[in-house]
């Protein structure tokens, strides 16, 4: 079974899973929307510097979340020991990876999308016209997010206090995408848009760096 | 014997380095005194750095060979990367507020440093949240591998960051150049911090190393 | 229920060692399990029964030594995922329907026409009525069925079970030996690990104890499978 098969059929289960209850998914959007409430109480939300800040706080609020998002991404192999049982299915453990990394950066583009309009709305700013470089900014940093996310996931699934940890190790390494994907949000939703080709590149970068590292060390983090 | 001739000798270069940075190298035109503490923190950011990619080769080397001594090299050389990355983040302030009138002006190496902190923090905090000794070691190895993956990108974005949006920079600008007579006095005191990094990282290790067999007898003892 | 292309497979332990920072759970453990043998493993809890067993499902890796499969004929490196597993934990999705589970395990190894094993598979263990409900509505023993149904879903040459009539009740425990009999009875070899005398118990035409770490009682040398298994789990 090639790694691209096995990846497909396991996506398609993260998927079913998820939909069919759609726990993940509802918090999330709820975590998101609290976290935006919250922080138009840091300043004014309707002044020139809604603009300015505006991203930043998008892009904590998406952090946040998905700390907190993937902590079952392992933990719910667990119950059952299902982990195992994939173990011993497939024939790249990568495949796992692959597939739970495609899933988590869905479930995050997902929410974020949905939450995009809501935080236009209330912060007063405008995204129609550039949605088609948002919507490949947010696919970047979800990405990134997700691959080091699900990685940690696994390590933190395995110690004591997984709850805390996992925002614990996840933050401070997501830093570079915090600092570049604000960066290009921030150019996109200025008063003269343009697009930061640096940042988006930079990005890729990690992303690519993330996923090669995943590679290589991933069936080590599935040991038992 | 050896040990305390090595610290002896340590003693010797530190102070060699100390008198070198307070009296050989020359005045500083613009900053007066206070620049001299550039020589401390610069160096120690540099050994931390090296500290750290000690550590990087450590963890390599222990989820490829699984011998527990690359474990030991691994947390001894993480604590000790620390310990001059703090260095750097207090003699940053102290250096920044008789120049700057502020304590803490976000510059981009200064920040860095301080997630690079971060980040090894959250590392020494995952050991404690594993008892199991085998796994601690894998699950901290790999989270040390991915961890100084991300160093050069956090380093890098949030250099790109600054390009965007200027700050105070903490012992000028890099294209601004030292003496000569500087960058000599410089690297020596790199070379005597260096120095001071090997023996506390030994120190750090033989406990380490004690730790390990104590606690292979203790379990030994548990089972019996 | 037949077995694979491959047909019974023989199982061999060569001086298997397994660490855990500096403590033994398995000291040079060295064992030859024949083509279509049934082996009853004893031993009281912490012996290494578990451990050794998942090392044969290549879950978790040796320290040291070599575990290799072989068919009848002796063709070796087989591949280990010929060789079914069962724990005490179900490894199946509560979140799915038994179909569902057993589809998504067919389809990543690769099993040819998974809808017909997966429907053959249901019937074999008398589920196929309750395909459609999520296993998160199952009983134990139902569990148990889905489990190893699981297990045989490549038709393995070997079965590997970890104490399997845990929590099932006298019609399950029945259940279980009838179909452990039946696999016996078409040549798969059987590697168990129990506590104590059973139904199922009696199916094992040899028995291993392990304590500490180390084999001390094997039937092949002159005791017989009763005694073994007879000996205090304490």
């Amino acid at each position: 079974m090639s790694l691209l098969a096995n990846t497909t059929i396991l996506l398609g289960k993260e998927l079913r899973t998820e939909f069919r209850s759609r726990e993940l998914l509802t918090t999330t959007i709820v975590f998101i929307l609290i976290v935006l409430v919250l922080f138009s109480f840091t300043f004014d939300p309707l002044s020139e510097e809604a603009r300015r800040f505006g991203s930043g706080l998008l892009w904590l609020a998406f952090l946040f979340a998905a700390s907190l998002m993937l902590q079952p991404c392992f933990l719910r192999e667990q119950t059952n020991d299902t982990l195992s049982a994939l173990r011993l299915s497939v024939s790249d453990p990568f495949a796992i990876f692959l597939a739970k990394l495609a899933a988590n950066t869905l479930f995050l583009l997902l929410t974020e999308l949905l939450l995009l309009p809501v935080f236009a709305m209330m912060y007063n700013v405008p995204v129609l016209p550039v949605l088609h470089w948002l919507v490949l900014i947010f696919f970047l940093g979800s990405l990134g997010i997700s691959v080091v996310g699900t990685a940690l996931s696994a390590i933190s699934a395995q110690a004591r206090m997984r709850e805390l940890l996992l925002p614990l190790l996840l933050l401070p390494l997501l830093t570079p995408i915090l600092v570049a994907s604000t960066e290009v949000t921030g150019a996109l939703l200025d008063r003269a848009p343009y697009v930061q080709w640096k940042g988006m590149g930079f990005l890729a970068v990690f992303d690519l760096v993330f996923l090669t590292t995943l590679w290589l060390f991933g069936e080590y983090l599935l040991e038992e | 014997m050896k040990n305390v001739l090595f610290v002896a000798v340590v003693v010797l270069l530190l102070g060699a380095g100390a008198y070198a940075a307070l009296f050989i190298a020359p005045t500083d035109a613009k900053q007066g005194l206070i620049y001299r503490i550039l020589f401390l923190h610069v160096a120690s950011a540099w050994t931390g750095l090296t500290a750290f990619f000690i550590s990087f080769i450590a963890n390599v080397l222990y989820v490829w060979r699984r011998q527990p001594k690359w474990d030991w090299l691994g947390v001894s050389a993480a604590e000790t990367g620390l310990v001059f990355t703090t260095v750097v983040l207090v003699t940053g302030p102290i250096w920044a507020h008789p120049v700057w009138g502020i304590w803490w002006t976000w510059d981009a190496r200064l920040t860095s440093t301080f997630v690079l902190w971060l980040l090894y923090v959250s590392y020494l905090l995952l050991r404690t949240l594993i008892e199991e000794p085998d796994r601690r070691a894998l699950l901290s190895a790999l989270f040390g591998i991915f961890a100084f993956v991300d160093v050069p990108l956090v380093f890098g974005s949030i250099r790109w960051w600054r390009t965007q949006h200027p700050q105070p920079i903490i012992m000028g600008e890099p294209g601004s150049g030292l003496d000569p007579l500087m960058y000599k006095v410089l690297f020596f005191m790199w070379f005597a911090m260096l120095a001071l990094m090997t023996l506390l990282l030994r120190q750090r290790y033989l406990l380490e190393a004690m730790r390990g067999d104590v606690e292979t007898m203790r379990r030994q003892w548990e089972v019996a | 229920m037949t077995l694979g292309a491959v047909g019974p497979t023989a199982i061999r332990f060569e001086n298997i060692d397994k660490r855990y920072g500096g403590l033994y759970a398995l000291r040079s453990v060295s064992l030859t399990i024949a083509a279509a043998e049934c082996v009853a493993l004893a031993g009281r809890n912490g012996s290494g029964k578990t451990t050794l067993l998942r090392i044969a499902a290549r879950l978790v890796r040796p320290s040291s030594g070599k575990l290799s499969f072989s068919s009848a004929e002796g063709a070796e490196n087989i591949v280990a995922r010929n060789a079914g597993f069962v724990a005490h934990a179900t490894m199946v999705y509560d979140e799915l329907t038994a179909e569902e589970n057993l589809l998504l395990f067919a389809r990543l190894q690769g099993i040819a026409q998974p809808g017909k094993r997966v429907e053959a598979m249901l019937r074999e263990v008398g589920l196929f009525e309750r395909r459609d409900s999520l296993v998160r509505t199952f009983s134990r023993g139902m569990r148990q069925r889905v489990a190893i149904a699981r297990a045989l879903l490549n038709s393995p040459g070997a079965l590997l079970l970890d104490e399997p009539a845990t929590g099932l009740d006298p019609q399950g425990t029945a259940w279980l030996a009838q179909t452990l009999r039946r696999m016996r009875d078409a040549g798969c070899t059987i590697l168990m690990s129990l506590h104590g005398e059973s139904e199922i118990s009696s199916l094992a035409t040899r028995a291993i104890r392990l304590d500490a770490g180390a084999i001390v009682a094997d039937t092949q040398t002159g005791a017989s499978v009763r005694s073994i298994l007879a000996l205090a789990d304490a």
